[in-house]
């Protein structure tokens, strides 16, 4: 069996624990805890520890001398330690546009899936999403509880450009592309402009776990 | 403030310091130098802070006119500088006079080279970095009739003026990495070749993202989207091994076979497309 989480090295100057790799929000707030406990203790040097769905990325200077150590032991610290842990939830309705003229794949996925587009778009647009981090671009969501029925693989050959504003869907996740750049199956096309331009400026809005 | 106009911009060059730290939870770039110790050393022998802007010039350099007294030094790939037709050497520092004009000419070895000024450009700082990166600054690359700041430095006497000689890690076919999270999903056939055969950058190689000619055929499942890094070596479902460059996303879902030293970053970074380069495994100390 194997025990989370698996702390390993990251080049040397950075240090990567993961958890069990699933997405869900038992999982991120597990690793939300002991983000919070890391960012709390008081190591000597500057770091930053950033988390993706089951992963935390604490990374330093090069000067930190055994750093590998130091985290070890706040591991093993926290491991002891029972830390109150709460998080406020904030709902936000963002409009997507379905039409076809910007929903390249829509089409593709539909004839995989076997449900009509109308059903694909009712699928879509029917839950909430969680934010669990912000990565890959600046101010790109990664939005979880896609419903399993739009599960769907990452292209083998991503799409050399996807428009700012599309909104994909690669494997478990659906995410919003706030630029232009190569990337996943595209379901859906523009979204309004408004949110783009609130997304620019204030991407603390969407921090994690909200 | 004196300026370095720009009378041709080369192939490529863009400002670049240590890069924004501190900022991937926004997803946003670290940037900076490519090769961190060439543009180390142009700042060392200058006396400037560690995190001065200097310019990254790839294989052909630009043109300027300096329109007040400076020093220079040029670090990195020899890319044949001369100052007003008088040949410079690398890793020495010159003093410039005001209207005098800096240009590159054959590549001798490397592929970036690093221009930095006395107290370093003084470029617009973004995000609490001069660093130029695609989607975060207005500008990613040096344009003809850009006006690049400095602040004016008189003449200094040449105290010791001998040129410090060309670190072998540029020309060096070696790139060091360390096995990375998903190394161990690898077969023993594709680990084999990974640490035997020769690899080279592709011409859709930029500062995003050094990609391989060469492929690796492998069967390795997409992962849960995790964190990655520069010098993080992703491997594509098709087979392609892409070397996560300064600019590089924060994230990816692809495995991540391999990270790169420090060390290997910068030797990469000084590769043509189609250098022939080897895979070194080293272990963590």
């Amino acid at each position: 069996m194997q025990e989370y989480p698996k702390i390993k090295r990251l080049g040397e100057r950075a240090i990567l624990l993961e958890f069990e790799p699933e997405i869900s929000s038992e999982i991120l707030k597990k690793v939300l805890r002991v983000k919070k406990f890391i960012q709390e203790k008081s190591l000597k040097q500057d770091i930053e520890v950033t988390n993706t769905f089951n992963s935390l990325l604490v990374s330093y200077s090069p000067s930190i001398e055994d750093a590998y150590g130091e985290i070890f032991r706040l591991f093993e610290e926290f491991s002891g330690a029972k830390i109150s842990f709460k998080y406020e939830r904030r709902l936000f309705h963002i409009p997507v546009c379905y039409d076809e003229s910007f929903a390249f794949d829509l089409e593709e996925i539909s004839r995989a899936k076997k449900f009509s587009k109308e059903e694909i778009i009712g699928l879509h647009s029917s839950v909430d999403y969680l934010v669990y981090f912000t990565g890959f671009l600046p101010g790109f969501l990664y939005l979880g509880g896609l419903p399993e029925t739009l599960h769907f693989s990452r292209k083998i050959h991503p799409r050399q450009s996807v428009p700012k504003g599309a909104v994909g869907i690669g494997e478990k996740q659906t995410g919003i592309y706030p630029q232009s750049s190569p990337g996943d199956g595209i379901l859906s096309g523009i979204l309004l402009f408004l949110f783009l331009i609130q997304l620019q400026i204030h991407p603390a809005k969407f921090d994690r776990g909200i | 403030m004196a300026e370095a106009e720009i009378i041709q911009p080369g192939l490529f060059s863009s400002i670049q310091d240590l890069g924004r730290l501190g900022l991937r939870k926004f997803g946003v770039p670290v940037s900076g130098a490519m090769d961190q110790q060439a543009a180390g050393m142009a700042n060392l022998m200058l006396g400037n802070e560690p995190d001065a802007a200097v310019l990254e010039i790839t294989l052909q350099g630009p043109k300027m006119k300096f329109t007040g007294p400076t020093q220079i030094a040029i670090t990195g790939a020899d890319l044949s500088p001369d100052l007003d037709g008088v040949k410079l050497e690398n890793n020495k520092v010159y003093n410039v006079q005001t209207g005098q004009v800096l240009s590159f000419g054959r590549r001798i070895y490397g592929y970036r080279a690093y221009l930095a000024v006395k107290n370093g450009f003084q470029t617009e700082m973004l995000l609490k970095s001069r660093s130029w990166s695609p989607g975060i600054t207005p500008h990613n690359r040096l344009e003809r009739g850009m006006k690049l700041p400095f602040l004016e430095s008189e003449e200094r006497s040449s105290e010791k003026n001998a040129a410090v000689k060309p670190d072998a890690y540029i020309t060096s076919a070696v790139i060091e990495a360390f096995r990375g999270p998903e190394y161990e999903l690898l077969s023993t056939s594709e680990k084999e070749t990974l640490e035997k055969g020769h690899f080279s950058a592709a011409k859709e190689s930029n500062r995003m993202g050094i990609q391989f000619q060469e492929k690796l055929e492998n069967s390795l499942q997409p992962i849960l989207t995790g964190p990655v890094l520069p010098g993080t070596v992703q491997l594509t479902p098709s087979g392609i091994l892409i070397v996560l460059m300064r600019d590089g996303q924060t994230t990816g879902g692809y495995p991540r076979i391999l990270q790169l030293s420090e060390a290997g970053i910068n030797t990469l970074a000084q590769k043509l497309p189609g250098e022939k380069l080897q895979l070194k495994l080293i272990k963590y100390k």
